[in-house]
């Protein structure tokens, strides 16, 4: 069997990893356009901040390829699937054919149109090892620097930078920060906090025109900067899969299976939707957990085993300088809310089951929680007072307890 | 594979497994020198009136705290969920992730995660935990 996966980070990694737990002798070729060795997009940040370095941020080891027995073609960027003919094509002019593909090209940064930003000499992203080497190398003492997007991405590469120079300002159309993990309080909390580190935030505005260092905001205020970072948001990677005919919603749709609608080829991570099942929905859960599962299912089906892909939830673990946050679901119904001076709780019940919850400082355990909601557990079978105090497994049955504790099977 | 399991009708809630965890991690040459020092152990007991248990990793067949980590610094070594220190940057994924609620943050200020492994990276050759409970609460054996 011939395996061929584009894209290198982590839905590639727990492909390989999900096609080796069923098949040990069949090839596998990785082909990625970036040329590192698989690295961890999340920690770009701490990179620049030097709390990691290119060595240990190496997603898996140095002899990852080689254990594996995988081809790595780094460098190398796919322009076309061929899914009548089986084979993909590069843009080096090789050919590559394959028995089952895997899609896993991830997302890109989203541009939009901004007066002026052509004219920007120091613009950045922040999305790949390259993106963050470049704009350490043009960070300095005296920068200015205007963040466009309050979002993860916009936040993670102001804490990195942070403490390299002389003023951050972060303008989002939003009225809040993090909208897309945080209510309003939460929003709050974390927006006082990030502020105390120097951040200035202007919110429910935008950069109407960049004009020679000065940003001028619709608002009528304006910024000067030396160098401008555009984070407001993601592009899922469909062109491959759309041009070969298959079939495309916001991201490429797959089964529960990771199957696109394409014969033998498959998609997972950013690039794809998964059904959250806490909504209901097909939506692109766009997280690094989200994609290495969706890969190893995949994987494992690409193999000839039997994997599906069914308990999707958004879940999310992030600090910033120091305060952090544990999400994960959705937060339409029934809702707990606890806060102490250095904390937040939130949690999210509907249908008898846990939806949702929101945890700032006071993190511990939530693992707990995240159970509830990707197994669906009823809220009659556990002891939800207690639960609602801290997440513990004295709230479940005794029962439960001898299987997870015990080791008992039934 | 040996784990460590519960029998959670013996358990006195002592504490001991706590300290035995919270020493054999450390550089200490003495356990008395734990008096007053508030410890965060690798295994942790929950109570509850009559109730008492002990909670540590469960070494998962299928850890879905490794699959979440977002830099590879956990991984399956023979079975035993192992962290990486130097490759763990204390994101806090595999909190979220582990549902028996069983990998905390370390309170050394250095922002990584901890968990139990076994006391295969300290120098005691099976869990200190299980060593020291005086009651058979917790036992270190295939199941
Ligand atoms: C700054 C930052 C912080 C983040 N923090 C977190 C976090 O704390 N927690 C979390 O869960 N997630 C986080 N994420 C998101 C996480 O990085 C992604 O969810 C994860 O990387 C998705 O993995 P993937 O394999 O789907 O795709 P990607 O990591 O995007 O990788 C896709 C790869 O495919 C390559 N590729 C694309 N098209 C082609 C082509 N045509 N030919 C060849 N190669 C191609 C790309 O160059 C890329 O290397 C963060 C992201 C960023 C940018």
């Amino acid at each position: 069997m011939n395996y061929v996966i584009i894209g290198n980070s982590a839905a590639a990694i727990g492909c390989v990893e999900g096609i080796r737990k069923v098949d040990t002798e069949g090839s596998i070729t990785i082909i990625s356009n970036e040329k590192y060795h698989t690295y961890s997009r999340p920690l770009i940040s701490y990179l620049i901040y030097e709390k990691t370095d290119e060595e240990r941020m190496k997603y898996r080891p140095d002899s990852f390829y080689e254990d594996n027995n995988v081809c790595a073609m780094l460098g190398e960027t796919v322009t076309k699937i061929d899914a009548e003919k089986k084979t993909v094509y590069l843009e080096s002019g090789k050919k590559v054919p394959y028995d089952k593909l895997l899609n896993a090209t991830g997302s890109k940064p989203f541009v939009p149109p901004m007066e002026g930003l052509d004219s920007v000499e120091n613009k950045f992203t922040f999305m790949s090892l390259d993106d963050a080497k470049a704009l350490n190398a043009a960070i300095n003492e005296e920068s200015r620097v205007l963040i466009v997007g309050a979002g993860l991405i916009g936040l993670k590469c102001a804490e990195g930078i942070q403490n390299k120079v002389k003023s951050i300002t972060v303008v989002d159309l939003a009225d809040r920060i993090l909208p897309s993990i945080l209510d309003n309080d939460g929003s709050d909390i974390m927006k006082k906090h990030i502020e105390e580190y120097g951040v200035e935030f202007i919110l429910s505005d935008s950069v109407a025109k960049f004009n020679n260092s000065v940003a001028e905001l619709k608002s009528g205020k304006t910024v000067e900067y030396d160098i401008v970072v555009v984070a407001v948001g993601v592009r899922p990677n469909v062109e491959l899969i759309k041009d070969a005919g298959g079939e495309v919603n916001r991201g490429i749709k797959t089964d529960e299976r990771c199957r696109t609608s394409l014969e033998d080829v498959y998609a997972a991570g950013d690039c794809s939707e998964s059904y959250d099942i806490t909504v209901n929905q097909e939506r692109i859960l766009a997280l690094l957990p989200n994609a290495y599962m969706q890969g190893e299912c995949a994987g494992i089906n690409m193999a000839g085993g039997d994997a599906v892909y069914n308990k999707a939830i958004p879940m999310n673990a992030i600090g910033f300088f120091g305060l952090h946050i544990i999400t994960a679901g959705s937060y339409d119904g029934e809702e707990y809310v606890k806060s102490t001076e250095n904390s937040y709780k939130k949690l999210v019940a509907k249908d008898g089951v846990l939806k949702g919850y929101i945890l700032i400082g006071d993190i511990e355990r939530a693992g707990i929680y995240t159970r509830m909601i990707r197994e669906r557990i009823s809220l009659d079978d556990i002891d939800f007072e207690l639960i609602k105090e801290k997440p513990q497994l004295m709230a479940f049955s005794l029962k439960s307890r001898k299987k997870d504790l015990g080791g008992v099977s039934e | 594979m040996k784990r460590v399991y519960v029998n959670e009708e013996w358990c006195l809630g002592c504490h001991l497994c706590e300290y035995n965890c919270a020493f054999a991690n450390s550089d200490l040459d003495d356990m008395t020198k734990l008096k007053g020092v508030k410890i965060n152990p690798r295994i942790k007991i929950e109570e509850n009136n009559s109730i008492n248990f002990a909670v540590s990793c469960r070494h998962c067949d299928d850890p879905i705290c490794v699959k979440s980590c977002i830099t590879g610094a956990l991984s399956v070594n023979d079975g035993v969920i192992c962290i990486d220190n130097e490759k763990c940057v204390g994101c806090y994924t595999c909190v979220l992730a582990c549902p028996f609620g069983a990998v905390m943050p370390t309170e050394d200020g250095h922002g990584v995660a901890q968990k139990c492994e076994l006391c295969t990276k300290n120098s005691n050759k099976t869990p200190a935990c299980v060593e020291g409970c005086p009651n058979r609460a917790i036992v270190f054996e295939e199941r």
